[in-house]
């Protein structure tokens, strides 16, 4: 018996194998289901763009749910072993896991995404979501009543500690009463525990909410409590009409493309990419028109172009950290290198960044 | 801080610990009647996915509610079928069927999911979940059949030699367990956060197995212990917005700490074991031995 499944399976293995040697295998390796309408839907939403603008030339693979632990090495592993020309790992905490891997299959190409460390046949891409969250803050400064913005934080990592100064920045700019509660809640997925933030940041007087985890559990707790939201990585405002002002969206789509064409063309090389709405890579939502002045919308839009054309630049000078020491000069803007390991709050935010 | 403020945190904590006072009251019960079903967070998955979708196709809460304590009931009467007539191993047949209630939620929910629904009011679940534990201790403790339950659950040969059915018993118990395990689930998915997402307990189902073994078997307790956890999880998210410095990860794993101090403890005294442990526990029981 054993003999003949041994058989059948070296006869399965080569028959596949030739018959499917010709297009490229891109694996993807998700942290939570493709169905969070959040963080992880969105990289799939890309995946099939891929699919769709490569056709036949590729085949993908996804694991989903794959905890940033030594699981994520498993499977990673597994993607690898079975074959995967490159293989995105789409989470931050994937960084370690990736190299690990990576080191012992140099053939295959990795691509990590939000990270920062690269090897010769691993890369790394980023959106510049802080610029959407600086529309966002922008408009909660002009739309806050109680001058308190509830934010609701995952983990301390850069990309997080970014978005918050770019949003604080923003809105203290408009509203320079504005006062921030942050709540970490160290997960990026569990919609009971980000409505309970939610619900915690609206009792303690928050009548804005902006979520940095991905599902759309906290723009429902505003809804329900009749205060604003803002949604995470895509469009939310079906789950929240009376809440939802806008979005900021992932769009890594034409990203993957990109990608997958240089690896069936065998032009891959290694390098980082950080994108942003000059290039599509983060889109905002449509804007409530239900809940927002049309000038303020208005805003919101010449911002957009602002920051596209790189006439406006949310992190620029003068930037103070908490301690009070000028970080960004006037007239400067920060540097990448600064934004991609920031890990401090800037001046005027309360508390500090857990470690 | 001002009353609303405190009336605020009180309702939050209310709402998320419900859940958790619910699957492990369910669980309390299978394991005092002698059975460890690690399937808690599988039947919870199920128990989520079933109520929503019925909620979705018909609109009725009741129908929802129903449908998914049946799931429930059959998800557990699956694993009651394997423990006590195939005498399978209930550690590796309940996580089993945590494993198989994972898959088997995302696969039906598959369609489902990003679905919008008006989520109901949680108050009388929460009301309900203290009548139930209250229900439970008094079961136990007041009445013959709570007496012959945990009998069977210290001792099924003594129980078996007194002419109770030990297997019925255990069934009825399991059946219980899921049922519970199924409302914690649909509470979630209709009330607590009223959505279809994979994965959606988070894990609350193994925290419900910490909370059994945290409050030593004893239904208040479980009450208690759940109350502990919830309340001191949303505390430190009003310490956290509030400014304040709070090792928020240290109280996370609290209740986990606590289980394994409590297991350390019982499996170090052997009067501990029968101070609350049913002895009984996970032993299958082999009928005309």
């Amino acid at each position: 018996m054993i003999r003949i499944i041994t058989f059948l399976s070296t006869f399965l293995v080569f028959a596949f194998g030739s018959a499917y040697a010709d297009p490229k295998k891109v694996g993807f390796i998700y942290i939570g289901p493709p169905g969070d309408h959040g963080w992880t839907y969105m990289h799939d939403v890309g995946r099939k763009y891929m699919e769709s603008q490569l056709g036949d030339s590729i085949t993908t693979t996804y694991l989903e749910n794959i905890p940033e632990n030594a699981d994520a090495v498993r499977a990673i592993r597994k993607l690898a072993d079975s074959g995967h020309d490159l293989i995105f790992t789409t989470s931050f905490n994937y960084m370690d896991q990736t190299h690990e891997v990576a080191k012992d299959f140099p053939d295959i190409k990795f691509e990590h995404a939000t990270g920062y460390i690269q090897a010769d046949n691993v890369a790394t891409y980023s959106a510049r979501f802080y610029e959407g969250r600086m529309i966002e803050g922008h408009i909660a400064g002009h739309m806050t009543e109680t001058n308190t913005i509830g934010y609701i934080a995952s983990f301390p990592i850069p990309e997080v500690v970014r978005g918050i100064n770019a949003f604080y920045l923003a809105a203290s700019k408009v509203n320079p009463d504005i006062k921030m509660k942050i709540i970490w809640v160290f997960t990026w997925y569990d919609p009971g525990k980000e409505a309970d933030a939610a619900n915690t940041l609206i009792n303690q007087g928050a009548d804005i909410i902006v979520q940095h985890t991905d599902t759309y559990a906290p723009c429902q707790a505003a809804q329900k409590a009749g205060v604003y939201a803002f949604g995470q990585a895509s469009n939310q405002e079906e789950f929240c009409p009376d809440a939802h002002l806008t979005s900021i969206e992932d769009i890594w789509g034409p990203y993957y493309a990109e990608r997958a064409k240089a690896v069936v063309d065998g032009t891959w090389s290694s390098g980082d990419t950080w994108d942003g709405m000059d290039k599509g890579m983060v889109v905002m939502s449509p804007y409530n028109t239900k809940l927002m002045p049309a000038s303020l919308i208005q805003e919101a839009v010449n911002m957009e172009v602002g920051i596209k054309d790189g006439t406006i630049h949310p992190f620029t000078g003068p930037i103070y950290n908490q301690a009070g020491e000028l970080v960004v000069p006037e007239g400067e803007v920060a540097p990448d290198g600064m934004l991609l390991g920031m890990n401090f709050y800037v001046q005027g935010i309360d508390g500090e960044v857990p470690q | 801080m001002n009353l609303d403020l405190i009336l605020g945190i009180l309702q939050i904590v209310l709402i998320a610990t419900t859940p958790l006072v619910f699957a492990g009251i369910g669980e309390l019960v299978t394991e005092k009647s002698g059975v460890l079903n690690l399937g808690v967070e599988g039947m919870m998955l199920v128990g989520a996915v079933s109520a929503f979708i019925i909620l979705v196709i018909t609109g009725s809460y009741f129908l929802a509610f129903f449908v998914s304590i049946l799931s429930g009931i059959i998800m557990s009467g699956l694993f009651a079928f394997l423990v006590l007539f195939l005498m399978s191993n209930q550690i590796a047949t309940g996580l089993a069927l945590t494993i198989f209630g994972i898959g088997l939620s995302s696969m039906l929910g598959k369609q489902y999911i990003g679905t919008p629904i008006d989520g109901l009011s949680p108050w009388f679940f929460v009301i309900f979940s203290f009548l139930i534990v209250f229900l439970v201790s008094y079961f136990f403790y007041k009445t013959k059949a709570g007496l012959i339950l945990r009998a069977v659950g210290e001792s099924h040969n003594s129980a078996h030699a007194l002419g109770y059915s030990v297997i019925k018993i255990r069934f009825l118990s399991i059946l219980f367990g899921g049922s519970m395990c199924a409302l914690a689930g649909s509470y979630i998915s209709i009330c607590y956060a009223p959505m279809w997402q994979e994965g959606m307990t988070a894990g609350r189902g193994w925290i419900a197995l910490a909370l059994v073994v945290f409050a030593t078997w004893k239904p208040e307790r479980v009450l208690i212990g759940a109350y502990i956890f919830g309340g001191v999880t949303i505390l430190q998210m009003n310490l956290q917005a509030l400014g304040l410095r709070f090792p928020g990860q240290f109280f996370s794993m609290a209740p986990y700490v606590a289980t394994i101090i409590v297991l350390v403890l019982i499996s170090s005294n052997k009067l501990r074991i029968k101070l609350s442990a049913p002895a009984s526990l996970t032993i299958p029981f082999y009928k005309g031995r």
